[in-house]
């Protein structure tokens, strides 16, 4: 479908997942960049805790979040890996790097969280006496990485940290990098997917940690990234709507078109509006805090990349 | 920016005498082993106006073989490439992964994916041009509205259609600098 001035445009044209409207990319790809996002929140959240000294008030995030970043982290990229239509060929992003591709930095950037982000888990892992975990310590040179990343702590904490802002936002950019697709075409979709990441993953802590401090901190925080999720949508709306025509018209996809519908209810009543509404009624003691508010945090968060993801192949220019 | 090439191939389509009629489109499926179901080429018609007020516009399509094409720069392993010697984009299917990034970058939506898993599209019948011979489209069209050649040479008879005649190109906006241009 094109935006363009015709009374009536016919092609004899008519490629599978290209005609009549582009979809080739389906749930593999909204999962993947859900799963990036959250594991982006989990580790900058840990690198935080991690380099404010603050791991005795933060317990979960300074334990239990690297460990779950690495396994989450692949479990999205075995999502992208179904999404390849030629299986076979996928070392082939690691035998060249390509400047212009945000893809390729992507593939590069996410082997690197893999090696710092696997290790910081893996020492988080060993000393947490969860199953397993002295069994793994025993093996070679397990207690060696251990020792490597305990005694490189911070530098490590401050290495994920930059790692997950970069894997954050390249997770937006990754859209964003089409001119072709009027939808996606806007830098702003890297703030944004990183503040959701930050966001999903604050949740997902609350979801977890036993300890009640530790979960109304994380809750607090999620409430401001998610006004700050508010601004940035905000802003992604006004960028459209203020854009060419072709911004115009698929900023309709969105806010009254096919796609309008799971946006206003999915993303932006049940992930945004519901649960800054508990959180704030949660803090001024009007209201029990509960896990709900988290738990549609993590329905929003992916919601968002998958309407963004469908929605944005519908419309050329 | 665009890479320094030997010749600049591109291609016109010359609407005055384009029927429609998709002689290109088969010739194209015949001579390239295009899957079935699938397509590099095809003809557009685009109506305008209200009944009984109505002009047609219909011309035979492919990829634009752009000077700054976004498949080249958003593919990640170097498979969609500008092939040098003729300038045309290529896509090297022993380095594709399917990724589908270059077809979502493409704002004519010339690429479709190949049921072996790589990325296929028009090759500007390469492997004629190496012959010295004509594109498989430009051969059997029967009203000689395709013109292919290269737009460095000012001499050649695509540059001096290009020059003499209403050429416009498709979709701008996007920065494409398309080598498609439709003679009107």
């Amino acid at each position: 479908m094109q935006v363009q001035d015709y009374a009536e445009l016919s092609t004899t044209r008519a490629n599978p997942h290209i005609d009549p409207a582009l979809h080739i990319w389906g749930w593999e790809v909204p999962v993947y960049l859900f799963l990036g996002g959250l594991v982006a929140g989990l580790l900058v959240l840990n690198a935080y805790t991690v380099l404010t000294r603050r791991e005795r008030e933060l317990p979960a995030a300074a334990r239990v979040f690297p460990v779950l970043g690495v396994p989450l982290l692949a479990v999205g990229l075995g999502a992208l890996f179904l999404d390849l239509e030629y299986k076979l060929h996928v070392f082939r992003f690691y035998t060249t790097f390509q400047l212009s591709s945000p893809m390729s930095w992507g593939s590069w950037i996410l082997l690197v969280v893999f090696a710092t982000g696997g290790l910081a888990g893996l020492s988080a892992y060993v000393k947490s006496g969860w199953p397993l975990a002295t069994f793994v310590r025993g093996l070679p040179f397990v207690g060696a990485l251990e020792r490597l990343a305990d005694r490189h702590a911070r530098g490590l904490a401050a290495a994920n940290a930059l790692l997950g802002v970069a894997l954050g936002i390249y997770t937006g950019i990754l859209l964003s990098g089409f001119a072709a697709r009027p939808l996606w075409n806007t830098g702003l979709l890297g703030p944004l997917f990183l503040v959701s990441g930050l966001s999903t993953g604050a949740a997902l802590g609350a979801l977890l940690t036993r300890d009640s401090g530790e979960r109304h901190t994380l809750l607090r925080l999620d409430l401001w990234l998610m006004l700050g999720e508010v601004v940035l949508l905000g802003l992604w709306l006004l960028g459209l709507l203020t854009g060419g025509e072709a911004a115009r018209a698929s900023s309709g996809l969105v806010l009254g078109g096919p796609y309008a519908a799971a946006f206003w209810t999915l993303v932006v009543a049940v992930g945004l509006a519901v649960p800054i509404l508990l959180e704030v009624m949660a803090l001024r003691g009007r209201w029990r805090q509960t896990l709900v508010a988290p738990a549609l945090v993590l329905v929003g968060g992916l919601s968002l990349r998958f309407v963004l993801v469908y929605a944005g192949q519908h419309l050329g220019y | 920016m665009a890479p320094r090439v030997e010749r600049r191939f591109g291609m016109t389509v010359d609407q005055v005498r384009c029927v429609g009629c998709s002689a290109c489109v088969l010739a194209c499926a015949d001579e390239n082993g295009v899957p079935e179901g699938h397509t590099r080429r095809w003809v557009s018609e685009v109506v305008r106006g209200r009944f009984p007020e109505l002009t047609a516009e219909v011309w035979s399509d492919c990829c634009q073989h752009c000077d700054n094409p976004p498949c080249v720069s958003s593919c990640p392993t170097g498979a969609s490439h500008v092939e040098p010697r003729t300038g045309t984009t290529q896509v090297h299917k022993e380095r594709c992964t399917g990724c589908k990034a270059c077809v979502a970058s493409c704002p004519y939506d010339a690429r479709y994916v190949h049921p072996d898993g790589y990325i296929d599209k028009c090759t500007l019948c390469l492997h004629r041009l190496e012959r010295g011979e004509r594109t498989a489209c430009e051969a059997i069209c029967p009203t000689s509205a395709i013109l292919v050649g290269d737009l460095d040479d000012p001499s050649s008879e695509i540059s001096r259609a290009v020059r003499s005649r209403h050429a416009k190109q498709q979709k701008l906006d996007g920065g494409t600098r398309p080598r498609f241009f439709l003679l009107q």
